[in-house]
């Protein structure tokens, strides 16, 4: 697949899964009872799938002008920090406990993406530092002064 | 004048206390990359909970100010807005620096903020009044177009694509639908447990504002910006007044029209400071001396940015419409404390209301001295490494959510509209009237069906909502708007296209 290919492919993608979601909430609107209570949803979803379409059928022809899609280059760099991401809202968070999965996710993403080289010690213990830091900030703000009882499971 | 008689409450030792917070703490955050006025008084949210109604927005507001301020901060030093507003100040204010003017540029920067912010504000404590009487007049139906203006208008003018910008606010518009209908009580898209009390604004505001920053934090990679922040001399300040008094036509071109443009809904500061220094460079004998480090684009661009704050809170004060996604922000920052805008305001809550508007006015001057003071670890704050300013937003983001109702389905609805936006935005996709559409949505149906029980029992359905002079004054604005904003996409491609073909 050629560069300038990706985009239009990209757009296609996107503005169909966009599609797919108003023809869906189209359908539920007009379809579920009582009909008083989907009377504005049916409104919306009206508009909501005629502008989808009109979007899919704007990127099937290639005359999408907005927006430059998603480079394999920015794809390789953001997906390993958005996994970790993910694991730890959707699960290191409940599981290990907050303050925990915080801790090890900060550190991590930290690592990841620091520029300083990764063989330098220095640099390790910096990080280091940066994320005891962060952590004793958030556990001064949220569990002592705002009094936010966070999950505590495995950990805390 | 009723503003004078609460006066006296923004220097109780809290609120001045938290003014002071809000606006040094703003001044860093807007002097960070990457970190908008929008996305800081999102993130501040959570920390309104425990706060006083007034306290809260007091913070929220002070922030909103500095962040915008702060922004010229890393624009001048580093070459890096701080904010988009920012973006005109950059021409003048980083080439300043490197001629080593860095101190006078922000000197310049803040004075000149401080004097449109001040004109801002006092356009927004004579005109919310006025406006928010007028307000009475306003039936359940032309709150719905109302509503539906506001989406239009932020959809079409804040969009590089009409149809993306409305396609996106009409996201926002089913989004507030999902969980149970006020009415009948029936469910309504709940596709998960987490979904079932509806998808909580605060939780929505953080992912679609914060994550998707996040996410492009993430996709620069593992690198090195390479920025270095300009060392300042010092320079005196009794200078810089005499540098601003020689400059007062730029500095009043940049007033008026940064109050003008923020009086528009969906308009924002970078319109705004762009605005300006293209009319201040019209109009000034130096034309050619701009962009070379000349003080007159510089204070014509913060005079602007900072005027349009005030006065793009005059729609979110009187008609419940926020003009902008900060304003929108703040409007759920009032909602949380069970706090409707408009007449509701001022009515019931005039404690409120002017204690917060005085406290911009203050805000605004506290926000010259400390910016003076505080430019410089400012400037050296916006060098933190975009690594760690993700990692920061995100652990921020997630105890933020949590934290509205300690409930970890808003931390979930938080990080999946986050990716969703990220992803949407790659495709021109825009969160701003998403947003709107999310916020306004109720307002939108509850006006709706309200609208349809009175047309019921009187002239029906389209005569109700189609006729009368201000539903089809509203129905032309709404109309005009998205046509205007169509035209312009237009002209602009036929513009790209006439520079493609002459290479």
């Amino acid at each position: 697949m050629s560069n300038s290919s990706l985009p239009r492919v990209q757009h296609i993608m996107g503005s169909g899964v966009v599609a797919a979601v108003g023809a869906t909430v189209c359908y539920i609107s007009y379809t579920q009872q009582p009909s008083e209570a989907f009377l504005f949803p049916r409104l919306i979803a009206t508009v909501f799938v005629v502008l989808a379409l009109w979007t899919f059928v704007k990127a099937c022809l290639g005359w999408t002008k907005v927006g430059n899609g998603l480079s394999l280059t920015q794809f390789s760099n953001l997906a390993p920090g958005l996994i970790i991401a993910l694991i730890y809202i959707f699960w290191a968070a409940k599981g290990l406990g907050f303050y925990t999965a915080t801790s090890i996710a900060f550190f991590i993403l930290l690592s990841l993406y620091d520029p300083p080289p990764h063989g330098v010690l220095k640099s390790w213990v910096k990080r280091i530092i940066t994320t005891a830091c962060f952590m004793a900030v958030m556990y001064g703000l949220f569990a002592l002064l705002l009094k936010v009882y966070t999950p505590r499971e495995i950990f805390f | 004048m009723e503003f004078i008689y609460y006066f006296g409450d923004v220097f109780t030792p809290i609120n001045f206390g938290l003014l002071l917070l809000g606006t040094i703490g703003g001044l860093i955050l807007g002097a960070t990359p990457g970190l908008s006025p929008t996305m800081a008084v999102a993130l501040l949210i959570p920390f309104t909970f425990q706060l006083e109604a007034a306290q809260g927005l007091i913070l929220l507001g002070a922030a909103y100010t500095s962040t915008v301020a702060g922004g010229a901060v890393s624009a001048i030093l580093l070459k890096i807005p701080g904010a988009p507003a920012n973006i005109a100040t950059t021409l003048d204010g980083h080439a300043m620096a490197l001629k080593g003017e860095g101190a006078k540029a922000l000197q310049l920067s803040f004075l000149s903020s401080a004097v449109g912010g001040v004109f801002g504000v006092l356009l927004l404590i004579f005109l919310t009044p006025v406006l928010a009487q007028w307000a009475l007049a306003f039936g359940p139906s032309h709150l719905f177009w109302l509503a539906i203006l506001g989406v239009t208008v932020i959809g079409s003018l804040d969009s590089a694509s009409v149809v993306k910008g409305l396609l996106s606010g009409c996201i926002g518009l089913w989004l507030a639908t999902i969980g149970f209908d006020d009415i009948m009580g029936a469910q309504r898209f709940i596709f998960h447990p987490s979904l079932s009390g509806g998808i909580n604004i605060i939780a929505a505001l953080i992912g679609l504002f914060a994550i998707p920053q996040v996410i492009t934090m993430f996709a620069k990679g593992r690198k090195n910006d390479g920025t270095e922040a300009i060392q300042v001399q010092k320079h005196p300040i009794k200078s810089a007044f005499s540098e601003l008094f020689r400059y007062k036509r730029a500095m009043g071109i940049g007033t008026i029209t940064g109050s003008i443009i923020g009086l528009i809904p969906g308009v924002g500061g970078q319109i705004a400071g762009l605005v300006a220094y293209d009319q201040s460079k019209k109009f000034s004998p130096d034309k050619d001396k701009f962009g070379t480090g000349h003080p007159e684009g510089l204070i014509a661009a913060e005079s602007a940015n900072n005027a349009m704050v005030g006065p793009s809170l005059v729609p979110l004060l009187t008609l419940s419409i926020p003009g902008s996604p900060t304003a929108a922000v703040l409007l759920g920052g009032l909602l949380i404390h069970g706090i409707f805008p408009g007449t509701d305001l001022f009515d019931n809550h005039p404690d409120v209301a002017w204690t917060f508007i005085n406290s911009m006015l203050i805000g605004q001057i506290l926000m010259c001295i400390f910016g003076l003071y505080v430019a410089g670890m400012a400037a050296r704050v916006a060098q933190v490494p975009q690594s760690m300013m993700a990692a920061i937003v995100l652990g921020l983001a997630v105890f933020g959510s949590y934290s509205v109702q300690s409930s970890m389905g808003d931390v979930y609805v938080m990080a999946s509209l986050g990716v969703m936006m990220y992803f949407l935005e790659r495709f021109g996709f825009s969160a701003a009237p998403l947003v709107l559409g999310l916020i306004l949505g109720p307002i939108a149906e509850s006006n709706f069906i309200q609208g349809s029980m009175i047309a019921t029992a009187t002239d029906g359905l389209a005569p109700y909502f189609l006729t009368g002079a201000l539903n089809l004054f509203l129905i032309v604005v709404v109309v005009l708007s998205v046509l205007y904003s169509g035209y312009m996409e237009l002209r602009t491609r036929r513009y790209t296209s006439k520079e493609e073909i002459m290479g």
